[in-house]
């Protein structure tokens, strides 16, 4: 093999002149960063909810909740995001579409790389938060009762907060993975970091040292996220708990 | 409001099985190695061996910290200079199917190891014991009492790990292979009809990974009655 290593590639001027090819990682990386953190906001969220409604004795809200959480595990990530950027927008009432198409294509990327993300994961989160609930002692939710709360009540003084702490832990993974599949928004042209090395590629033709500059922002994050959640299970533990003091 | 027209897919289904067969080939073969390599990263992991269980740390860390898209990446960047150098095919062979599988084979092979290593962990010391007391080597009690065991206790979490192997088996789509994916996408695109084509797999991988996770319930009810 006779391959020119050239680190140096990452000070030259990129291609568009205004920027070094260093520049273009960086910005790869905060929009990686950006994108992942938003939508895990709002995976939280959604997650949280429709976790909770799969554990209600209401069997119309808790079938919808089932409905939601198999429709997003069991169609692969790359084909929500596909149906998200490109089938979505053309089934809005005509007016509606037009106007999304015709603003900012980067906005219409990372809106629908925003939502898709948002919404696979709050299906994973759903699946963590039931079954941090159901993990709870039956006794918790009848003393509610018995003490006189309605059912709302007895979630968000007695289950939630036990729950919520429980699963922490296996929520790291999934805060994790949204970081790596973050990656497969690169395939409807987002400039995130995966979709920056690449380019880089096309420019420098030097594609080790752009894989191995991206290949390690990733294990950084990876790194950082881990070192920080670690933090926050061990503040967060419930006594007596596995991982509690 | 869009009108739809389906009439695209009848006639695209032979282009399309032909897609769905190189999904179901790369599943399978990584499954098959997955669980292999995983095996023997588990128990190198478990080794007493410092170097061992190190490397075998490293490796399933390495793997599980970055995105599977930037590993198939390496893999088509790799893979083809290492075999026209090495094996002296003719620059520009088509190695992309031989890459995907390389690439996914090992990327599993360390979540692989991770349900293993589980696996192995929650056979009760005893039986390691029992299998020593009785006479035999480390290796025999290891294939004859503790796998057996933890392999029936991790059968449904290997298929569902199979499951979501075969929804990653889309992402071949960055080398442009024509896995079932990629072969809805180019008729959709071919025809103007990207809409109902990505509809249309979407509703395939649907009911493929939804029946073939209710039949992993039903097992689990099987094997292990709540």
């Amino acid at each position: 093999m006779s391959y020119q290593w050239n680190w140096g590639v990452f000070l030259q001027p990129s291609a568009s002149g205004d920027d070094t090819y260093l520049g273009w990682m960086l910005a790869g990386f905060k929009m990686t960063i950006a994108l992942s953190l938003t939508a895990w906001v709002l995976a939280l969220l959604l997650g949280a909810l429709i976790g909770v409604l799969r554990t209600v004795p209401n069997k119309a809200l808790a079938g919808f909740a089932t409905g939601y959480v198999e429709l997003f595990r069991n169609v692969p990530l790359l084909v929500q995001l596909f149906i998200w950027y490109f089938v979505l927008p053309e089934l809005l009432p005509a007016s509606i579409g037009d106007a999304y198409k015709q603003s900012n294509p980067m906005l219409q990327q990372f809106l629908a790389s925003m939502v898709c993300l948002a919404l696979f994961t709050s299906a994973r989160v759903a699946e963590q938060v039931r079954s941090g609930i159901n993990s709870l002692p039956k006794g918790q939710k009848n003393a509610g009762l018995a003490l006189g709360f309605t059912l709302p009540q007895t979630y968000r003084f007695v289950m939630l907060p036990m729950a919520f702490r429980l699963v922490v832990p296996p929520l790291t993974s999934e805060f994790l993975n949204i970081f790596k599949n973050s990656a497969v928004c690169s395939t409807i042209g987002l400039m995130e970091l995966a979709a920056q090395g690449r380019q880089l590629v096309d420019y420098t033709a030097q594609p080790y040292e752009s894989f191995i500059a991206v290949t390690l922002s990733y294990i950084a994050i990876n790194v950082v996220v881990m070192t920080l959640m670690h933090k926050f299970e061990r503040r967060i533990a419930v006594p007596g708990y596995i991982g509690g003091k | 409001m869009y009108e739809f027209d389906w009439s695209s897919i009848p006639g695209a289904l032979p282009f399309l099985w032909d897609g769905m067969k190189i999904s179901l080939v790369i599943t399978a073969q990584a499954v098959l190695v997955g669980i292999v390599w995983g095996t023997a990263l588990a128990m190198m992991r478990l080794s007493s061996v410092k170097a061992l269980s190190w490397f075998a740390a490293g490796y399933v860390n390495l793997f599980r910290a970055v995105p599977l898209v930037m590993v198939l990446l390496w893999f088509f960047l790799i893979v083809p200079r290492f075999v026209e150098t090495l094996l002296d095919f003719p620059p520009g062979t088509d190695l992309r199917l031989s890459s995907a599988m390389m690439g996914f084979a090992l990327f599993e092979a360390a979540y692989y190891s991770e349900i293993i290593r589980a696996g192995i962990q929650s056979v009760p010391k005893g039986q390691v014991a029992a299998a020593s007391a009785l006479g035999m080597t480390y290796a025999q009690g290891m294939r004859l009492v503790v796998l057996p065991q933890a392999f029936r206790n991790m059968v449904p979490l290997l298929l569902t790990q199979a499951i979501i192997l075969f929804q990653d088996t889309s992402l071949v789509y960055v080398s442009a292979l024509a896995d079932f994916f990629g072969a809805a996408y180019k008729v959709g695109d071919r025809d103007g009809r990207l809409v109902e084509m990505l509809l249309f797999a979407g509703a395939v991988y649907f009911v493929i990974c939804f029946s073939a996770s209710q039949l992993v319930k039903r097992l689990q009810k099987k094997y292990h009655p709540a």
